[in-house]
């Protein structure tokens, strides 16, 4: 007699909703860490060049 | 088409990695001894730095040892898979594949070191570039599997951060940042030693020559007694530098004499059991060392500047 295995099975549509809740969120994350890496650079600018920044001619 | 839950050993489809998945890249427990011995460096340098920028620059440190993270389990993912300590490590468990972890490395040491350049200075993102050189080739690809000595010669690689938060304060190597680096150097050895001692199983396991599978227990035992004895009595160097006063010296002299101490413990323990017992303190041990020291160094520069300011 065969051993009758149970592999567990998830349904597609289950497992397809997990995937797209992955991918959603390391989406947000990624484009969280872009809008910090350009929030960095704009502050980083301001520092470096201090109040000199606004005082120039138009 | 069925979806099957149990995707152990399978290898890894795209989309599947979960942010978790990349943050564990990052090594975080290591990422938090590269910060806090990065911000030691920064903050008993002699001069300041804006706290923006001084922020700017931890991120950067913190993100740049992440990525030489990344790097070493990209290269590392065959050894991984084999010792239990890491066997749950995004690409063994086919969450990440090597590629993205590649990618990823690469992506992020670029990003930090020329972040930290522009921020600071290049010096500091030269530190930074080298310091992920370091760690990624010279240790991970060249070293780990090739010599007993990789933890010392590689133990540099977590040095640096000290010499890097220096430099970014004040854009020079100097022998004060470099007293620090000895320190962190010299810890390095006995630190991974007493780990290796008790899990020595996984690494002769993954074919990793560590100092007890190659040069056995007992010599071990020995070397780091006599790496114990030598960072006991290099921490004082910055007291001769001026780096640190009556303060750093009392700790510095009292959390040396405990590391002989549980090294001396390790040296005579009878049995095989006593000895991962004494090997497994020490290693608990060596942790709590350098954050207590630098503490002390800290307080130190603290209560110079306040009685600077003062005065």
């Amino acid at each position: 007699m065969s051993e009758n295995k149970t592999v567990p099975v998830v349904d597609q549509a289950a497992a397809d909703a997990a995937l797209q809740r992955v991918r959603r969120r390391r989406s947000i994350a990624l484009a969280g860490a872009l809008a910090l890496f350009a929030i960095t650079f704009y502050v980083l600018t301001i520092v470096k060049m201090g109040p000199a920044l606004f005082d120039r001619g138009l | 088409m069925t979806y099957f839950d149990d995707s152990k050993g399978m290898p890894a489809m795209a989309g599947e990695a979960r942010v978790e998945d990349y943050l564990a890249l990052l090594k975080p427990r290591v990422m938090s001894l590269v910060v806090f011995t990065a911000l030691v460096g920064m903050l008993v340098a002699p001069m300041g730095i804006n706290p923006i920028l001084g922020l700017i620059a931890i991120v950067c440190i913190a993100i740049g040892g992440g990525a030489s993270g990344a790097l070493n389990m990209w290269y590392d993912a065959d050894i991984d898979a084999i010792m239990s300590r890491t066997q749950n490590r995004p690409i063994p468990s086919g969450r990440v594949t090597k590629g993205e972890a590649l990618a990823y490395g690469l992506t992020l040491s670029a990003f930090s070191v020329s972040l930290l350049g522009l921020a600071t200075n290049w010096v500091a993102g030269g530190l930074l570039s080298f310091t992920i050189f370091f760690y990624a080739v010279i240790y991970t690809i060249w070293l780990k599997r090739s010599t007993p000595q990789n933890i010392v010669i590689g133990g540099a690689a977590g040095a640096f951060p000290t010499m890097i938060g220096w430099a970014a304060v004040t854009g020079t190597i100097t022998w004060e940042s470099l007293s620090l680096f000895l320190i962190v150097f010299l810890w390095t050895p006995p630190h991974f030693w007493a780990l290796a001692l008790y899990k020595q199983g996984d690494y002769a396991a993954a074919s990793i020559p560590m100092m007890p599978n190659v040069a056995g227990e007992t010599s071990t035992k020995r070397q780091i007694f006599i790496y114990s004895v030598i960072l006991a009595i290099s921490a004082f160097v910055p007291i001769y530098l001026g780096l640190g006063g009556w303060i750093y010296g009392l700790v510095a002299a009292a959390t040396g004499a405990g590391f002989v101490y549980l090294a001396v413990r390790l040296l005579r323990a009878p049995t095989n059991v006593d000895m991962r017992k004494a090997a497994r303190r020490l290693f608990t041990y060596s942790l709590s060392y350098l954050f207590v020291l630098f503490l002390g160094l800290l307080a130190d520069s603290f209560v110079d500047r306040v009685g600077g300011f003062l005065a």
